[in-house]
């Protein structure tokens, strides 16, 4: 036995990806240019890697992939993250075959059922029956495979009620949760995957996990990119992060998911300022606030306390401040506000031209998105500064219920999340 | 939004198969870049047959999806180009026919023809219609071209069986050799049309000119077979030449076994059965040399 199912070593992956612009200067020029337009072409579609020619035809090749090498142990589940286009998918797609490396090589001992998406195959003109059979013939099963597990495949669908139905009638959550469900059956030694979790309701995202999670716990190898850190988190045992084509670093699925967050606050613009000039004053006086212990721009992950808190500068010294704090959605929308003062919370009494201010917003029910803080300072009569985006909250997607699923996310889901306590029993 | 989250027993847990079950257990594989001379693993392909019969079935079940008339097109496309033909070329030009009735001539040409046509036809655009197996899923792509020419065998099996009931009202009897040629000239239809369609299909991939180019194509080799002359008024000298041609020899044989004097024509069959394993062969290596790039341009 192997204790290593699979070597990937150097593995690097050239595209080309279209020619540069071309400046025309001259009408002649660009008639010349026009004229060689069919050569042009032929050259354009050859296939990277093979017969490069001089410089200018190299400029438009890119590597997707550079010397990537890692191995993946027997039962082990190796999660993949990096943000777009660092390489990923084109790991998963080398290993699944789909595509060529350009350099390198892979061994891999075992053999390979891959979802790079479900449903692949699906034909609109087929009813579900038929599609089941074909997707299932497309995954690599066998004919009487599917046949036996036919049932069980239509009952895990939920869809039994329209299987003879053309799949071009179907919802489109009819049609994921067929497909799912064919792909469900698929048993590999090694499991490729590549983000399945991205599509579909909560429901059949909470079955992909469960049936993850399934797989991993029965041994099987599985490799698993996805841009979900939670379940990365949950489901994994070990972690690549990827940049720019690279393993960037390799570890423990906390550490690595961790590190990925901070790369993303670092590729974020948001300064490491210490004070703010407020955008709207009274009088024309200089209000400023100093940043203390929170910095301008925050991540935490969803469900997790944070504390905003700073000091305000004020041009004269006042006997009360009141501060409120208005959230902002990246679409501009204001999702909530809050205020000393109309809570009926004073602040301590001055006179003071310096006022700390430290608001415990404890978990905040904000699902995940970037948030502006904008924050209004009063001097006990009237409000007499605005700092406009005085504090920038990205909040990243999180398992707040612990049962290994991130919230679905902002667009079906809004831009809160809330835990009541629920109580549901047949009525009588 | 759905709240789909009832519990069901997972497959993957409950069925506990052996997981050999599906293939045969898989050896090492090397992934590596290909080296420069493409094979074809034969082996492979065999190992993947079920998807292949699934392919070709999925391409017949969706043929004559949403049509009212179905597969009667199978039967109104060689028919009603018989018509046509038969009118301008049978009694306008009167083209001489070897002394067959000029429909029944010009029909046991049109069968073999529509299904290479549209066996043609299909295979050279069935790469660029499948994007979402090329780009997601491994098999050997080589079944992707050969599925739709089997599929149009169904169309030529229905076609074949109203031109041999027409036959009669034509007082014409096919030949005992029929039985035996008939199938033989098939294969060398399949392996020409396949052949080809290795061909197109992958250039199609890369140079999208051979949706195009694909009709004009059709048009100039239906009038280089000879589907409304006869093989006969093609000057002596240029024969073997035209014979280069496949369906030359494939035609003439197939008319000649069933509805004309039943003499075979060797020569040119012999020349389209070399012409049609030059077409798979170099075919089917053009286009595993370029699979490797399918996935990446298409």
């Amino acid at each position: 036995m192997h204790d290593s199912v699979i070597q990937v070593e150097r593995l690097g992956k050239q595209y080309r990806i279209g020619t540069a612009a071309v400046r025309h200067d001259t009408l002649r020029d660009a008639i010349v240019h026009v004229a060689g337009a069919p050569a042009r072409s032929l050259r354009r579609v050859r296939p990277a890697g093979r017969g490069l020619g001089n410089d200018a035809e190299r400029a438009d090749l890119v590597w997707a992939l550079r010397d990537v090498s890692f191995d993946v142990r027997r039962g082990e589940v190796l999660g993949i993250v990096g943000r777009n286009g660092a390489g990923k998918s084109t790991v998963l797609k080398i290993l699944s075959r789909v595509t060529e490396p350009t350099t390198g090589r892979a061994a891999v001992h075992g053999q390979v059922g891959s979802l790079l998406e479900v449903g692949t195959g699906f034909h609109p003109e087929l009813t579900g029956r038929e599609n089941v059979f074909l997707n299932g013939a497309i995954l690599g099963m066998e004919r009487s495979y599917i046949e036996r597990h036919f049932d069980e495949i239509i009952d895990f669908s939920g869809v039994e009620r329209f299987i003879d139905t053309p799949v071009k009638r179907y919802s489109s959550g009819m049609k994921v949760r067929l497909a799912f469900a064919v792909a469900a059956h698929l048993q590999p030694e090694i499991l490729i995957i590549d983000e399945v979790l991205a599509v579909g309701d909560v429901g059949f995202q909470k079955k992909c996990l469960g049936k993850m999670q399934d797989i991993a716990g029965g041994g099987r190898t599985i490799l698993f990119v996805s841009h979900n850190m939670a379940a990365v988190r949950s489901l994994c045992s070990r972690c690549l992060l990827m940049q720019h084509g690279e393993i960037y670093m390799e570890g423990s699925p906390d550490a690595v998911v961790d590190r990925y967050l901070e790369l993303y606050e670092e590729v974020d613009s948001q300064t490491d300022r210490t004070s703010l000039r407020a955008d709207r004053e009274h009088g024309g006086n200089a209000y400023t606030l100093h940043y203390t212990r929170t910095a301008a721009a925050t991540t935490i992950e969803c469900g997790q306390p944070v504390t905003l808190a700073f000091e305000v500068e004020m041009p004269k010294a006042s006997e009360q401040a009141t501060v409120s704090l208005t959230f902002i959605n990246s679409a501009g929308d204001l999702v909530v506000s809050m205020s000393n003062k109309v809570q009926n919370v004073p602040s301590s009494t001055g006179p003071s031209r310096r006022w700390a201010v430290v608001c415990d917003l404890g978990q905040l029910p904000l699902n995940a998105g970037s948030y502006g803080v904008r924050v209004h300072v009063g001097d006990g009569m009237r409000d007499v500064a605005r700092f406009g985006n005085a504090f920038v909250l990205h909040v990243r997607e999180h398992d707040v219920f612990g049962w290994g699923n991130a919230l679905p996310g902002v667009r079906s889901w809004g831009p809160m999340y809330w835990t009541p306590a629920w109580d549901i029993h047949p009525a009588r | 939004m759905t709240l789909n989250v009832e519990e069901r027993t997972l497959p993957l847990e409950a069925s506990g198969e052996p997981r050999s079950e599906r293939h045969e257990p898989a050896p090492t594989l090397v992934i590596q870049p290909a080296g420069r001379w493409p094979t074809i693993n034969l082996r492979e392909l065999w190992a993947y047959r079920e998807l292949f019969f699934f392919l070709v079935w999925r391409d017949i079940k969706v043929r004559y999806a949403q049509t009212v008339l179905g597969a009667v097109w199978a039967i109104l496309q060689p028919v009603l180009q018989m018509l046509i033909l038969t009118v301008i070329f049978g009694t306008f030009m009167k083209v001489p026919s070897d002394g067959i009735p000029y429909p029944i001539f010009t029909l046991s040409a049109l069968v073999p023809w529509t299904f290479f046509s549209n066996a043609l036809t299909t295979s050279s655009s069935s790469l660029v219609s499948n994007p979402e197996l090329i780009s997601k899923i491994y098999f050997p792509r080589l079944v992707i071209p050969f599925a739709p020419v089997m599929a149009a065998l169904l169309d030529f099996v229905i076609a074949f069986v109203v031109l041999l009931v027409m036959m009669p009202f034509f007082g014409v009897t096919p030949h005992a050799e029929a039985i035996v040629i008939v199938p033989l000239l098939l294969v060398l239809i399949v392996m020409t049309a396949a052949g080809v369609g290795c061909w197109l299909s992958a250039l199609n991939i890369q140079y999208r000119d051979v949706k195009q180019i694909t009709p004009l194509l059709m048009k100039i080799w239906m009038y280089g077979s000879p589907i409304i002359y006869s093989l006969t008024i093609v000057p002596e000298r240029f024969r073997s030449f035209y014979s280069l041609n496949p369906m030359a020899g494939v035609i003439t044989g197939f008319r000649s076994v069933l509805v004309g004097d039943g003499v075979i024509p060797w020569g040119p069959v012999g020349i389209a059965a070399v012409v049609a394993s030059v077409l798979l062969v170099t075919g089917a290596l053009y286009f595993r040399r370029t699979e490797r790039i399918f996935a990446d341009v298409i």
